[in-house]
């Protein structure tokens, strides 16, 4: 009879089991970054062609400068990526190298893009055929990857960088180095 | 003032549940009697205010009222009015309300209706059911206002989103949460009669159509559901193990495990601790199903509402009601006196061989829809579950389940000999080793959960329909041509499944004007793309002419429609339905340089699935219709056709 009786407990013990992982779940802060099979990868070898005149194109060996660089695919027709650019020169002014890759773009576009947005951009490479922003793992912009000095990709984040956000993905790129 | 007036009804309800509650807790306490009488009126008067509150969102609705904050934030002026009512729950804050009405109307008819039960158990039953109304009730006036006014009212409102502007829409949601809130009545009867420790035969009888009445919701709210994902998200895939599709699965199978047991205990007085434990379950199932959509913990193209708050005031409301149920059937069910004792060789051991598969089932469901969620918790690793893990692990179960289901209405209650119980399935087993046979002979290459699905479709069809071998077909009662129907309907939903699963031809082509692709018997013309606007839509139209050798031609026209209010691309299928099967059609993007992504799918046999689910609730039906009539007339029995 005795071993009866905790068996009718077992039912509320595995509900307070599966409240405590929900209250887990709810409590938690939204974790808005993505973690990529890419992580931990070298970058493909890539070399872009320059978006403007004035402002180097995109290589690989680029990325291996022994300094960590925060690599921005964006677009001007995206609307995400205008929403996202405050983010970036945000990034930009606290000492991050940001880096970009204009997909599918015309030049004429991007220099209004850039000059109604900011340019946050160190360098900026013209993927017009999206070539390099498949390569890279990438399918939609706007979608940011964190390379450290050696040209290792340490964290893909899928979408827009949002305020909140700002924080973590400052320490990720301190951390690169 | 409409806003207002529907703000006073829910508050009145709310506080009309919170005295149906306490009455009905005084009125069990020794010397409380007197009280008796006025809990089954509150009980009525709280429904009727809380449909009146529902309604009167519907008018906000209807109206387009924009200084109501839900409405502009969910709908348009420039909506059909169907959409516009159906928009009252196309929405976090609406649903929730249409989910109290829902319990509160189930309340008010078990008040009305309600006589077998000894009145101490209806009264804790009653009194359960407003202890949930009142949990829901708050969140509803605390946590998601349906009825919150704007200060400015806008032009116009944001509209709906366009994939929930379908027919199916006005409907699905509304037959769902019949089914789930309908599961609250065998809750609040499972924790009545643990408040009295009255768990018996009566209560079984008393129990039972509630849950048949609730578990035919649910079948057919499941059945369309999984129909409008098939069609209008244009994907061809009929289930995908969403989050929220499993939480509409998982009360379905506590319930169709609970409509079995409780079979057990009305007949032979068995399962009794059982039976409670599912009715306690069931309902416990539909609450994480809404908090999971709700919360936005589990997200999916059902998530409302990804709100925190919400999320913790629901969870808050699981705890004290299923926590609190659980804890009463831990102390209280060991005082329940134990059921009769019975042989493994009978109907019964079949039936508990059901309820086990089924509950193995429903913990494999619910492992695989929180299992990200243990994953996060402990090792803060995103993932998905998808079909891999249920086909491999559900679906051999749920097969050995259709293969009992063959024998268990073949078998006698009480006892029974294994050798007349083998004879009387001989002839199915006949038909499935013919179908084996014949599988393997002309379809080669045919995987193996196909297979077995198709072969045993065959089986159980054949003997789904043996119980009604050798009987008498007019004094057969109409409860057993509903179980008939049921199995047979189960037979045939799994007969479309294996066939979709096994036979369907897929061409993903980026096509011209002019070409003609073939898809299965099928050689379809892209005929012409042509502009078309629609009430609130413009769209992209393809003319496909599909032909075969020997039928008529079908014309098809998928479309990408774009809707103005929410600016939003959605792809409207196009779909024939021919007797052996349908032809799918999906219009996509352009290339810009003339070419289109045309998506067409020849799916055999695929409409088995929905008919079967249809007739397994028509099976249900009439089952309740029966159990009804048996009530109504116990002795003065009607004569004629498919007399009880």
């Amino acid at each position: 009879m005795k071993t009866v009786r905790i068996i009718l407990w077992l039912p509320l013990i595995a509900f307070v089991v599966f409240v405590g992982f929900v209250a887990a779940g709810l409590i938690k802060p939204d974790d808005m970054t993505h973690p990529s099979k890419l992580v931990g990868q070298p970058l493909p070898e890539f070399s872009l062609p320059a978006s403007q005149q004035g402002k180097p194109g995109l290589a690989t060996a680029d990325l291996r400068d022994g300094k960590p660089h925060l690599v921005n695919i964006f677009a001007s027709w995206c609307v995400p990526c205008a929403a996202e650019a405050p983010q970036l020169d945000q990034l930009a002014q606290a000492g991050v190298d940001v880096v970009g890759i204009a997909v599918r773009d015309r030049p004429d576009d991007t220099a209004d893009f850039l000059q109604r947005y900011g340019d946050p951009y160190k360098r900026l490479g013209a993927d017009d055929r999206s070539q390099v922003q498949l390569a890279l793992g990438s399918s939609g912009v706007p979608e940011s990857f964190i390379v450290d000095g050696k040209g290792i990709i340490r964290q893909q984040h899928i979408g827009d960088i949002r305020p909140e956000e700002l924080p973590a993905i400052l320490s990720t790129v301190q951390e690169a180095k | 003032m409409i806003a207002e007036f529907g703000l006073a009804a829910l508050w009145l309800a709310a506080a009309l549940s919170a005295l149906q509650l306490a009455l009905g807790w005084m009125a069990l306490r020794p010397g409380g009697e007197a009280l008796m009488p006025s809990v089954r009126p509150i009980a009525l008067a709280q429904a009727l205010l809380t449909a009146l509150a529902f309604g009167a969102l519907i008018l906000c609705f209807a109206r387009t009222d924009l200084s109501v904050a839900l409405v502009v934030e969910n709908s348009a002026s420039a909506k059909p009015m169907m959409y516009k009512i159906a928009g009252t729950w196309g929405n976090h804050e609406g649903s929730m309300l249409l989910w109290v009405t829902i319990l509160g109307l189930a309340g008010g008819a078990v008040a009305i209706l309600e006589r077998r039960l000894p009145e101490r158990t209806l009264i804790a039953t009653l009194a359960a059911q407003a202890a949930i109304a009142l949990g829901f009730f708050a969140f509803l006036l605390f946590a998601s206002n349906p009825f919150a006014r704007l200060a400015l009212p806008p032009l116009d409102g944001n509209g709906l989103n366009p994939l929930l502007q379908d027919p199916g829409l006005a409907f699905h949601p509304p037959t769902l949460y019949i089914g789930y809130v309908g599961l609250s009545v065998a809750f609040s009867f499972a924790v009545g009669a643990l408040v009295t420790r009255d768990v018996g035969p009566a209560f079984a009888r008393a129990m039972r159509p509630w849950v048949l009445g609730a578990w035919i919701f649910l079948t057919l709210g499941i059945t369309a559901g999984s129909y409008w994902a098939y069609y209008e998200l244009g994907w061809g895939g009929w289930w995908f193990w969403d989050p929220v599709e499993n939480a509409s699965l998982m009360p379905w199978l506590a319930a169709t495990a609970l409509l079995h047991s409780v079979t057990v205990l009305a007949t032979r007085d068995g399962l009794r601790a059982w039976t409670v434990m599912l009715a306690v379950v069931a309902f416990s199932m539909s609450m994480i199903g809404t908090f999971l959509v709700r919360s936005g913990i589990l997200t999916s193209v059902h998530a409302f509402a990804i709100d925190p708050k919400r999320g913790t005031f629901i969870l808050g409301l699981l705890v004290v009601y299923i926590g609190g149920a659980l804890a009463l059937f831990a102390l209280r069910v060991s005082t329940v006196k134990e059921g009769s004792q019975f042989d493994p060789v009978s109907r019964e051991g079949a039936l508990v061989a059901n309820n086990l598969l089924l509950s193995a089932v429903l913990g494999i469901v619910f492992t695989g829809t929180l299992y990200p969620l243990f994953v996060e918790a402990t090792t803060g690793e995103k993932l998905s579950v998808g079909h891999p893990y249920f086909d491999k692990t559900a679906g051999p179960l749920a097969l050995l389940l259709v293969a009992i289901m063959v024998a268990g209405p073949l078998m006698r209650w009480r006892r029974d000999e294994i050798a007349a119980v083998v004879q009387r399935i001989a002839l199915p087993v006949l038909v499935t080793a013919i179908a084996l046979l014949a599988l393997i002979l002309f379809v080669p290459g045919i995987r193996v959960l196909p297979l077995l699905g198709l072969m045993l479709a065959i089986g159980v069809g054949a003997g789904s329909v043996a119980p009604l071998w050798k009987r008498n077909l007019r004094r057969t009662p109409l409860f057993t041509y509903g179980m008939v129907i049921s199995h047979l309907g189960i037979a045939v939903a799994l007969a479309g499944m294996a066939c979709e699963s096994a036979f369907t031809k897929e061409t993903l082509v980026a096509a011209a004007p002019g070409a003609v692709e073939i898809v299965g018997p099928y050689q379809v013309k892209f005929a012409a793309i042509d502009p078309i606007a629609g009430p609130n839509w413009t769209a992209i139209e393809a003319t496909l002419v599909a032909t075969r050798p020997g039928r008529a031609a079908i014309t098809l026209h998928p479309q990408a429609r774009m809707f103005a209010q929410p600016p939003t691309e959605t792809s409207e299928t196009a779909i024939a339905t021919l007797w052996d099967g349908q032809l799918y059609t999906v219009l996509g993007k352009d290339d810009e340089s003339g070419r289109w992504q045309l998506r067409l799918w020849w799916k055999p046999f695929v409409t088995l699935i929905w008919a079967g689910g249809a007739l397994v609730a028509i099976g249900g039906a009439l089952a309740l219709l029966g159990r009804l009539r048996r009530e109504l007339f116990p002795r003065g029995r009607p004569t004629g056709f498919l007399a009880t």
